[in-house]
This record gives structure tokens, sequence and C-alpha cells, in this order.
């Protein structure tokens, strides 16, 4: 039955058949050999590492890596020194303390995301960062509702959405400044 | 549809619709500008910094369209020897590679502002990167022989081997941890399709007051800042494609004139 469809195409329909399944199958492989090296790579291609891949040790010692995950609530202060700013960094499951040297990003807040670049420093397993990064979520809001929230007692910090009688203060972050 | 792969037959209905599109695309840039630059209100995190989003997102949007339509037009040249395939295709590569270049550099100024810095290589960020390339080879390739004609094989198929370079932008926010954030338009569909990275924030585990935060998965834009973007993203798309009709004529009067010369050419001469 196929065989009869194929013979009675013209020698000119089936060249354009025959591309067609070339340039189709040709995408094909190529964007699976493609998704294959990412997928292999990934580890390579991620940008940071999560606290808890940092806790179980999947990032070599000594290495200078990144890591990311959100500012836990209410952890950040200034050290005595004056200048070492001190951060816990979670995602839930795991917290790595964090120590920068620096300027926050504007963007750093209670409960933001943050990507740091830097090393462990010792077996208490803190993290010395040299550069700190402000991870933007996909969330956006006028700043007057969020005034007017504020005002009413029912805006909670880190959280895009307002929490209904959270009343969570907001005030300004010790670490700021 | 092959009807209109006749370039005397397009160019027919294309010149057409190019009145109607311009006089579409003018408007809806000039109220995108205002409710995007005036009309709308700051951010509560970013401040005023937001505003460079109703530019940075359509140009990254028709920055991957444009190559999308120029993989298209290569491949019906490829496959059916469609010569318009091959014109559209080179008419949309120079549109495509600026919008690119806009999106990458106001990314750039976006950047600095909001995460504090300009250039980080997360996958979003090198793989838009990458597309910059493949116009910049495409473009290259397709104008590198003395007879124009002889490029348009090669070029043709490497715009269809870029073309994996699409979904990787697309969805390397989805597969890759990002500096970069995730959709905020088609979050919610993409979210639910590709799920989280795998070091990204485990919702179940968070205490209270974080948990608050994670539930934000999916993104949010209020109707205020959607509506801008909106137009912006209708009046650029209107442009692109009001560019893509003025770029096809002058390629298509560019093939006809050195048909025309190389006639001239085959003829006997002091006849």
């Amino acid at each position: 039955m196929s065989d009869t469809a194929v013979r009675r195409r013209s020698p000119a329909a089936q060249r354009k058949r025959m591309r067609l399944i070339l340039v189709v199958c040709g995408v094909i492989f190529l964007g699976a050999a493609t998704a294959l090296t990412l997928t292999a790579l990934q580890s390579n291609v991620n940008l940071f590492f999560g606290p808890t891949e940092v806790v179980e040790g999947k990032v070599p010692a000594g290495a200078t890596f990144r890591i990311g995950g959100l500012v836990e609530i209410g952890s950040c202060r200034i050290r005595g020194d004056g200048v070492t700013r001190e951060f816990v960094v979670t995602d839930g499951a795991n917290r790595v303390t964090v120590t920068y040297e620096g300027i926050l990003p504007s963007l750093f807040r209670d409960g933001q995301g943050v990507v740091a670049l830097g090393q462990l420093a010792d077996a208490a397993g803190e993290f010395r960062a040299e550069e700190v990064l402000a991870k933007h979520d996909e969330t956006y809001m006028p700043a007057e509702a969020v005034e007017a929230m504020k005002r009413a007692g029912t805006w909670q910090e880190g959280g895009g959405e307002p929490v209904a009688a959270a009343g969570a203060p907001s005030g300004a972050n010790p670490c700021k400044g | 549809m092959h009807r209109f792969a006749n370039p005397g037959q397009f160019m027919r209905v294309a010149d057409k619709v190019l009145p109607w599109i311009v006089a579409l695309c003018l408007p809806l840039i000039a109220a995108g500008l205002y409710f995007g630059l005036y009309a709308s209100p700051p951010d509560f995190q970013q401040g005023e910094t937001v505003r460079i989003m109703y530019i940075h997102v359509p140009t990254a949007f028709l920055a991957q369209g444009a190559y999308v339509v120029m993989a298209l037009g290569s491949a019906s040249f490829l496959i059916w020897k469609h010569p318009l395939g091959d014109l559209i295709a080179r008419s949309a590569a120079p549109i495509g590679c600026v919008f690119c270049i806009i999106c990458l550099v106001t990314g750039s100024l976006w950047g600095r502002p909001t995460w504090g810095t300009y250039w980080v290589w997360d996958a979003r960020l090198t793989s838009m990167l990458i597309l910059l390339f493949l116009y910049f080879g495409y473009l290259a390739l397709a104008n590198a022989f003395d007879d124009p004609a002889r490029g348009d094989k090669p070029a043709a198929i490497l715009a269809l081997v870029g073309v994996v370079n699409i979904p990787l932008i697309k969805f390397s926010v989805y597969f890759f941890n990002t500096l970069h954030q995730k959709s905020t338009l088609a979050g919610d569909l993409f979210g639910a399709v590709f799920g989280e990275p795998e070091a990204a924030v485990q919702a179940e585990n968070l205490p209270a007051d974080l948990a608050a935060a994670a539930a934000q998965q999916g993104g949010d834009l209020p109707p205020e800042m959607l509506l801008p973007l909106m137009l912006m993203l209708a009046g650029f798309t209107l442009a692109f494609l009001a560019l893509l009709i003025l770029r096809l004529r002058g390629e298509f009067a560019s093939v006809r004139l050195r048909s025309l010369r190389a006639g001239f050419r085959a003829e006997p001469r002091g006849a």
C-alpha cells in the first residue's frame, strides 16, 4: 500500500520528501545531543549550589563556588568589628552561615533570594563571601500597594503576598547602612 | 500555502498590509511608552528601574521570535527550495540581531541596580549571548560570497542548527539554577511542566515565615504593569513585521537586479 504510494510520487516530490525527513531528523538529533550534553554537565551549568548540597559535601573542598538560597528572616547582623555582615542562607532543609565584608546590594532583605561567591572558611562550615548578588524573583508589585499593606499591618517581609493579620514588623534591616 | 511561496504574489499582499501594520504599530508603542515610563507605578523592590522591563521583555521575545522566523524560512528554502524562505530568513536576521543587542544591553543595565552586577555567566544570559553570536555567524556566512546565492544554503543550515538554542534560552531558568528570574508571564505554565532545578528551595520544609515567600512561585504582574508590557509587546511585534516587509522589498529588488545583470552579461554583445 505505502509502496505504491511512494512509487506514484514524481522524483521531484520524492526528493522534497527526503529533504523534509532529513531536516526534521537533523534538528531532532541535534536537539537530543544538546539535551544530553547539558544534562551531563548540569552541575557545571548551574550557577550556584544550594545549602543542602554544601552541607552534604557535594562541593569540592577549598573550591571557590557560589551558594544560593533565601536569607533567613532575622538572621542578619553586623559583627563587633562593624564591617563584617553575617547572615544565614537557607533552602528550608539546611542552613549555611555567610559572612561578607562590604556593602550588600540594595535588594538584600529578609527572605530575599541571594547568590554569594566565596569559599567555605573552616570546618564549622562558615561561608566567606567575596561577592553577594540579590536574586530577584518573578513577582512585581506597585510600591504604593506595599506601603498601604504595611500601614494596614498585612505585609509580610520576604513574601510578595499579603498575609492576613500577620502584623510582621518591617523595620530597617540591621545589616544595611 | 505554497501559492504564497511565490515572492511576487507574497509581496503584492505584503505591500497592501504594510500601511495597516505601521498605522497600528505607532500608536501601540506610543501608548506603551506613555504607560511604561509615566503612568505606571514603581516596583516595591526595584523602584523606577522596573521600567526597563517594558523594553527588555519585548526585545527578548522578538530576538527569539525573529530567529524562529529565520529558521522556518531556512527550512522551507532547504526542503521545498522556496526562494521566498531564503529571502525572509535574510531579511529577519539583522532585525533579530538588533533586538538581541538591545535585550542584552538593557538586561545588563537592569542587572546592575537589581542584582548588583552587569553580567553573570548563568544559563539564561549565556544562551542569549550565544543567540547573538548565531546572528553574527548567520549574517557573516550569508554574505560571505561574491555571488550571494552561494551563501543561501550554508546560512540556512546554520540557522537550523542554531534553532536548538531557542528552547534552551526559554527553559534555561527552569532546568538550571540561574540568577535571572523565571518567566513572570508564563511562569505558572512552565513551572508546572518543568518543576524546579535541583538546588531550589523546598517549600514544604520551610518555616512558616519563609514559606510565604516561596509560595510566590509562578510570579505575579499587577494589571497596571501588565498593560504597558502588553502594549509594547504588540507594538514591537508589529514593528518587526513592518521592518521585515521593508527589508523583504530590498532583498527582492536586489535578487531581481542580479538576475537582470546576469541576463545582460549572457546576451551576445554588439547585437
